[in-house]
């Protein structure tokens, strides 16, 4: 439970960051924040305290197997996750540079060329 | 006949990757015919998997609680009719359009992604492979929304970057939560855990996953307190794009989403509905009022899709059998005309060089194709009969009604009479009215931008005049399945 606190913690963090810093960079860095904590929380999901790997070979009881291997699933997924948050994360960091070269400046405040 | 679902994926991926590859050698027409193809190739094999019962693969094989499955029923195939027929005609129109830019290649590249991210998210019957192809029909739009790269386009790429961003996280988070909760990913298999554990919809994690997901898929489908970043990101992108984001995106990954976890997996309860009542009706009238105070005619249509799209999510919310043939009728119609209207907006910008409603005047005279299409659009989204956009109008508020919502009919009814207004507004100053600007060079947009002007055109008008049959052949079939949750499951997992 305290650990499922700690990632909502680090979410929380996440979120700080993206809500409140006008930085662009510190925006960028709390979405990859908030991205860590959701995948952090998935693979909780999966975790068992002195579990196996979910590997299962000849000599080992079926039972026993379900009982203390965790779950390969979450593992899969946050896999597919953290690879699709470095696509965002390259994105956005692109995007920046070419935000910098156009309005010479990293505050959201002043770029906002945008109203309406 | 399952074995053809796949191919909606691989054809766009696979010609996206050809573009790349081939178009090192012809970088002018290769690129542009060929997606072309690929678009129309989609729509044939559409039409040979249009038929009655449900279509369900098995990847590699493995039965659906295990593995992924893709699943085509009727909703999957309406929806796939409205995404693959925007999708060809708005690459027909890129063919003249994209002689605005230099790089010929990464738009259909990526425009050809996206087409294959969003048939993805139709056809799947998995939650995870769901934020999968949402996340790839995203980041290709991202970067299709600041292609021109200049500075307000870069602005309003980052800024739907950033949302989009926050929006996927939160989808993930409550996918999370409903493994944690079911053990499962497949949506009918997830949605047989939740009939028993959750019957009556009180289950406090499940209404955690109700809540990241109306703000996730909020976030995508532009509903209001979520709206920020579509009318900037509407109105900077190219007009093709302006047209697949609001014609098709916004639907796919926000309404359709939304329709197919709140129906089919979740279960509808009184909670959802009213929280999505509020919403839709929140953005139609806050959309319509925006639509009033703008000069730039690109950024009164995006507001008027929040407005409309306000329409189909209280719909939704109303839940009935006739509200929910009013929203997906609606949701049909509006991406024919709000298409329309996008791309008009797009070759008036090209022959005349602004968007400025201030500056334009009196199209009648110098572009008689686009000035009498974009009429036909604007009457059709203000709902004037016998255009489409009045049947489904129609049948919404009056669904509104009979479902004893008296204020929300009223509101509905207001509503409609904002958009003719402002729709007028957009003729008065930009068909009619008086000339402002020199138009000696002023011509009438080329060939392949105009025929898909024309072919909506007509789309428009035949709907409306034909609503009755579309109604029966396309529109009561989706409807039956979103609201037969237990038929969904049993036909996807066979039981």
């Amino acid at each position: 439970m305290t650990l499922y606190f700690l990632d909502f913690v680090l979410l929380s963090i996440g979120l700080y960051a993206l809500v409140v810093k006008r930085h662009i960079v510190k925006k960028i860095l709390g979405v990859a924040i908030m991205e860590y904590s959701v995948n952090l929380f998935l693979v909780l999901l999966g975790f068992k305290k002195s579990g196996i790997p979910p590997i299962l070979t000849k000599d080992m009881d079926f039972e026993t197997f379900i009982r203390t291997a965790v779950d390969p699933l979450p593992q899969a997924l946050v896999l597919t996750s953290i690879v699709i948050g470095l696509g965002t994360l390259a994105l956005m960091v692109a995007m920046a540079i070419r935000l910098y070269e156009r309005y010479g400046t990293f505050d959201m405040d002043e770029i906002n060329r945008l109203r309406g | 006949m399952s074995a053809l679902l796949p191919l909606f994926i691989a054809i766009p991926v696979f010609s996206a990757i050809f573009i790349l590859i081939i178009g090192k050698f012809d970088k002018k027409h290769f690129p542009r015919i060929w997606s072309i193809l690929t678009s129309i190739s989609l729509l044939v094999i559409l039409a040979l998997v249009w038929g009655k019962e449900t279509i369900v693969h098995e990847m590699s094989g493995w039965k659906p609680p295990f593995g992924v499955i893709l699943v085509k029923d009727y909703l999957a195939q309406l929806m796939l009719l409205i995404t693959n027929g925007i999708a060809s005609l708005a690459l027909i129109y890129s063919f003249s359009y994209i002689k605005k830019y230099e790089d010929y290649l990464r738009f259909f590249t990526l425009f050809l992604f996206m087409l294959a991210g969003m048939n993805g998210v139709v056809l799947t019957g998995d939650l995870f492979n769901l934020f999968v192809f949402l996340e790839i029909a995203s980041i290709a739009s991202y970067a299709l929304v600041g292609y021109g790269v200049d500075a307000e386009e870069l602005e309003a790429s980052f800024k739907y970057l950033i949302l989009g961003a926050f929006a996927s996280i939160l989808i993930l988070f409550g996918i999370g939560m409903i493994y944690a909760v079911t053990g499962s990913l497949n949506m009918a298999d997830v949605a047989r855990f939740l009939l028993e554990i959750n019957p009556d919809g009180s289950n406090k994690s499940v209404l955690m996953v109700v809540g990241l997901f109306i703000v996730g898929f909020g976030l995508k489908a532009g509903l209001v307190p979520f709206h920020a970043w579509l009318p900037d990101a509407h109105s900077s992108a190219p007009a093709p794009i302006s047209v697949m984001l609001s014609g098709v995106l916004i639907k796919v990954l926000g309404i359709y989403s939304l329709v197919r976890v709140f129906y089919n997996m979740i279960g509808m309860n009184p909670i959802i509905s009213n929280i999505l009542i509020v919403m839709g009706s929140i953005s139609m009238v806050v959309g319509a009022l925006m639509g009033f105070g703008q000069d730039d005619i690109k950024r009164i249509f995006a507001f008027s899709s929040i407005s409309q799209m306000g329409y189909v999510v209280v719909g939704i919310g109303i839940g009935t059998p006739f509200a929910i043939i009013g929203s997906l009728f609606h949701l049909f119609n509006h991406a024919g005309f709000k298409s329309l209207l996008f791309l008009s907006s797009g070759a008036i910008e090209r022959c005349r060089g602004t968007r400025k409603l201030s500056e334009l005047g009196s199209l009648r005279e110098i572009m008689p194709v686009t000035s009498g299409v974009s009429v036909i659009g604007s009457l059709s989204i203000a709902g004037v009969p016998p255009f489409n956009g009045f049947w489904s109008k129609l049948i919404i508020i009056l669904a509104a009604f009979s479902a004893g919502y008296i204020w929300l009919g009223v509101l509905l009814i207001l509503t409609s009479f904002l958009t003719l207004a402002y729709y007028l507004r957009f003729q008065k100053n930009v068909i009619f009215g008086e000339l402002t600007s020199n138009t000696r060079n002023v011509r009438e947009a080329p060939f392949a931008m105009l025929m898909p002007l024309i072919i909506l055109a007509i789309f428009c008008l035949f709907v409306g005049i034909f609503n009755g049959w579309i109604i029966e052949s396309l529109i009561i079939p989706a409807e039956s399945v979103i609201l037969n949750q237990l038929g969904y499951i049993s036909s996807v997992l066979g039981i």
